[in-house]
């Protein structure tokens, strides 16, 4: 095994120096830095010639000039990197520095919320193989195949952020608007839980209500203006994922499994307004992440007093329930904010922002108001990513699931009397979950490509709008370093991709 | 098994006796030409996806006036992309100029008008520039394709024919090409290429786009050449030529078509945000990334100028993506049609019946 990976690391780099030979002298001829100063007549163009032939050693040719660039890259071996200058003669690892953190937040957030709702809809279509559903999830995953990225960013703009933001100057919702809207709800959640037409009309009734009930509800207490969950709802809510996060992680029959995780459900509610104490006087991630680790660690001890045997799953119910019912806190805490963040000079009513990262006039010390800038910048984007790479997830988990379903060892466990639940979430979601590994790094590198266009779109500016930068004004070193990230990342995904395919099945041995 | 007639009985098949039963009668005493055709027809997506993106590349290729070399077909709408006509100022909302006068009212001024979708800020007319764009944009899919489908196939069955050394090569090779960033080799290509035109874009961008398919083609090569049929060939005395081409291509020719579709619905996806990026088609040169680029800004005051070439970009690659789709079940050997209520109640008749 280690010889393997020490293998493929030396192939890579040597495909990792080829590559970044190729590029360094495609962009170095394809393009002439100095072309537009020559034309210049002025006086002080002569000079910026020099200077510029100097610091960027113009004046020797591409493929000797390549190695120049590389004994700077070498450098990281004797901690001292050194990816050149930009034009405007800063260091191009400090550019980078600024870039990649912005980059990574958009592609991880959309990445991560887009393998979960895509991986949910791909699942329940393919255990409703030929259903309604399965057809409408089938045209929705092509139509978003089909779209291209900047498209739908303009259209998010316009309706999401500009149109939304009119909204809230005069907040109501039109009447036919909350049918509508109550329809769409109904048909959804009727044709997710399927089976009979009499099951599908109730199941449609009850969503249509809940949903119109909710939307008055909102309308008439100006919700969005001073948004907020309060105790009450964060109860209900979660009372209901216990319910929830238990009928599929163990099946409701487990009783210490469902008690433990409505004991979760009931000690969130109970720490509703100690959890406020903590929040306004220690509002940092790191307190998030002790409460993290205090919701694990009262899993483990809610699985040993509700049971003496088999006390994985049901600690694993109750974590889960814990840290859900946790986020709709903390949910509730960031909204809690809103009408603050409205009222600060920098907003001024107008909280989606269709432009950058940060509101750079929002100076202030409040963890609050920060994380919710970010929060207002990073959803537009975040969801044009979303869109396009939810089509992926969607055809490829109904794929792998189907392909699994089809098994001999499924036959079996449905034979020896499991229960569906039992058959889909043990024996074949884990199996399913093969293939999407390998799929998942080639996934986040083209989503990377997407975050390119997203980031122009909305001004960012992160590695996408470097790198546009970089061939817009000729900058090599600049394209180079984007370049060389880019190149590593490949890389790395494949081997992770490989190793990970091998680790989770065991008839996979790689290197023999 | 005899209560199953034709059922050949495999263990697995036991079960399903009846349904396979329905699966056997179909494809029987067909060739596989015939089979794939029936089953890509059945499949009303890809047929309606079909029908849509013939009609559309007719009508889009003989709107405007087609040049081939000093022959020139006329296109059958009145206005061509050279045209400037005067900027519609009466009836539009808003004082915007130039709106669109395609009006589906019934009771009004229903029917094209003279620009059925609006004209651009200098008056020339929309709908011209949109043809012209999709045109732009439908040649560079097919060349996309053409260009990475025949150099997949070709390295992909190379690699995968040969194996050992040559396999470790040429996939060295494909890894290569993988780890070189394609956006932004592309857009650096593009902005050197914007001079020298689409045609040579979508040459370039085909060069970067085959790696997926030779792997898949080597991927079948690996398993097929190792097949009986092929030992058996090889004992006839057949060369190595022939067994590539009437032997194992024929077996992988179903995936590699699918793969090239999807190539095809990328590349149009692909142009167009580099085009937006302004690395794809430049201007004098019409694309419908290109149009989307240009008034992006224009969104909130004149819609239509944004609305249309997303239209036709969207409806492009979806017909291309259903028609992939259509083709995959159409070439899958496993893919059973589904058992509808009919099927099982014919059975259940046959079976009784002892036919």
């Amino acid at each position: 095994m280690l010889s393997y990976i020490m293998r493929r690391i030396g192939v890579s780099i040597v495909i990792l120096f080829g590559s970044s030979f190729l590029v360094f002298n495609l962009a170095a001829y394809a393009s002439d830095p100095l072309a537009e100063l020559r034309l210049s007549t002025d006086d002080g163009a002569r000079q910026q010639i020099i200077a510029l032939t100097r610091d960027l050693n113009l004046d020797v040719p591409p493929p000797i000039r390549y190695f120049l660039w590389l004994k700077g890259v070498l450098g990281l071996f004797v901690g001292n990197l050194n990816l050149g200058m930009t034009r405007e003669a800063s260091s191009v690892q400090e550019e980078l520095g600024y870039a990649i953190p912005v980059t990574l937040r958009l592609v991880l957030v959309a990445t991560f919320t887009a393998l979960i709702l895509g991986m949910a809809f791909g699942i329940i279509s393919a255990l409703r193989q030929y259903s309604r559903f399965d057809y409408g999830m089938t045209f929705l995953a092509f139509l978003l195949y089909s779209l291209p990225i900047f498209w739908i960013a303009v259209l998010l703009k316009e309706f999401m952020a500009i149109q939304f933001n009119n909204f809230l100057a005069n907040p109501d919702i039109p009447i036919s608007w909350m049918v509508l809207a109550s329809i769409f709800t109904g048909v959804f959640w009727g044709a997710l839980f399927g089976g009979e037409r009499k099951r599908f009309w109730s199941i449609f009734a009850g969503a249509f209500a809940t949903n119109l009930l909710v939307l008055w509800a909102i309308n008439l207490t100006d919700w969005y203006l001073n948004p907020g969950l309060g105790p009450i709802l964060v109860g209900l809510l979660s009372g209901g994922l216990a319910i929830g996060v238990t009928s599929i992680s163990t099946g409701v029959e487990n009783k210490p499994a469902r008690n433990a995780a409505l004991s979760m459900a009931a000690l969130a509610f109970l720490s509703y307004y100690p959890a406020q104490w903590v929040f306004n006087n220690f509002g940092s991630y790191l307190t998030i992440f002790l409460l993290i680790v205090l919701i694990v660690l009262t899993g483990i001890a809610l699985s040993k007093i509700f049971s003496k045997i088999d006390r994985g799953p049901i600690a694993r119910t109750a974590i889960i329930t814990g840290i859900l019912s946790g986020f709709l806190i903390l949910t509730d805490r960031v909204m809690q904010s809103w009408a603050g963040y409205m009222a600060t000079d920098a907003v001024n009513g107008r909280p989606v922002p269709t432009y950058g990262q940060r509101k750079d006039q929002l100076v202030t010390d409040d963890f609050w108001l920060n994380n919710l800038d970010i929060i207002s910048h990073l959803v537009l984007p975040t969801l044009a990513l979303i869109l396009i790479s939810l089509a992926g997830w969607i055809r490829f988990t109904r794929g792998s699931l189907l392909e699994v379903l089809n098994q001999d060892y499924i036959r079996t466990a449905r034979a020896k009397g499991l229960n569906e639940r039992t058959v889909v979430t043990r024996h074949a979601f884990r199996n399913m979950m093969l293939p999407l590994s390998s799929l998942f790094v080639g996934e986040v590198l083209g989503l990377i490509s997407g975050a390119v266009i997203t980031e122009r779109v909305f001004g960012w500016q992160g590695m996408g709008t470097l790198g546009i930068k970089a061939i817009n004004s000729y900058d090599l070193n600049l394209l180079m370093g984007v370049n060389l990230l880019l190149s590593i990342l490949v890389v790395l995904g494949n081997l992770i991709a490989d190793l990970l395919y091998s680790v989770l099945d065991p008839r996979i041995r790689l290197g023999k | 098994m005899k209560l199953f007639g034709r059922d050949k009985g495999s263990s697995g098949e036991i079960l399903s006796g009846g349904e396979s039963a329905i699966a056997n009668k179909e494809v029987e005493g067909l060739s596989q030409g015939q089979i794939v055709r029936r089953r890509f027809f059945r499949h009303r997506g890809a047929v309606i996806a079909l029908f849509v993106l013939t009609s559309l590349i007719v009508f889009v290729m003989s709107a405007l006036d087609t040049k081939i070399g000093a022959l020139r077909i006329p296109g059958w709408w009145k206005w061509t992309v050279e045209d400037i006509p005067e900027l519609r100022y009466e009836d539009c909302p808003g004082g915007t100029t130039g709106c669109p006068t395609l009006s589906l009212n019934p009771s009004g001024a229903f029917g094209l008008g003279t620009h059925p979708f609006g004209q651009d800020d200098i008056g020339r007319d929309y709908f011209a520039l949109v043809m012209n764009g999709a045109r732009r944009s439908l040649m560079i899919m097919f060349v996309i394709g053409a260009v990475s489908g025949f150099i997949g196939v070709v390295v992909g069955s190379i690699a995968g024919f040969y194996g050992k050394r040559v396999d470790a090569v040429l996939m060295r090779l494909v890894d290569f090409i993988q780890t070189v960033p394609g956006i932004i080799i592309a857009a650096v290509i593009g902005k050197a290429a914007g001079r020298v035109g689409p045609l040579f874009l979508a040459l370039f961008l085909g060069l970067l786009g085959w790696t997926g398919l030779a792997r898949l083609v080597r991927a079948q090569f690996l398993s097929l050449r190792e097949m009986e049929f092929v030992d058996a060939a090889r004992v006839a005395g057949a060369s190595n030529v022939r067994i590539t081409f009437k032997h194992i291509l024929p077996n992988a020719i179903g995936q590699i078509i699918v793969v090239i579709t999807l190539i095809m619905a990328g590349a149009i996806l692909t142009e167009t945000a580099l085009s937006y990026l302004g690395f794809g088609v430049v201007a004098p040169d019409v694309s419908l990334g290109l149009l989307i680029s240009q008034y992006e800004s224009a969104f909130t005051t004149r819609p239509f100028l944004f609305w249309w070439p997303g239209f036709f970009i969207i409806s492009i690659a979806l017909c291309v993506n259903f028609i992939g789709d259509g083709l995959r079940d159409a070439f899958d050997p496993r893919q059973k049609r589904r058992i509808t209520k009919k099927d099982r109640l014919k059975a259940k008749v046959d079976i009784k019946a002892g036919r």
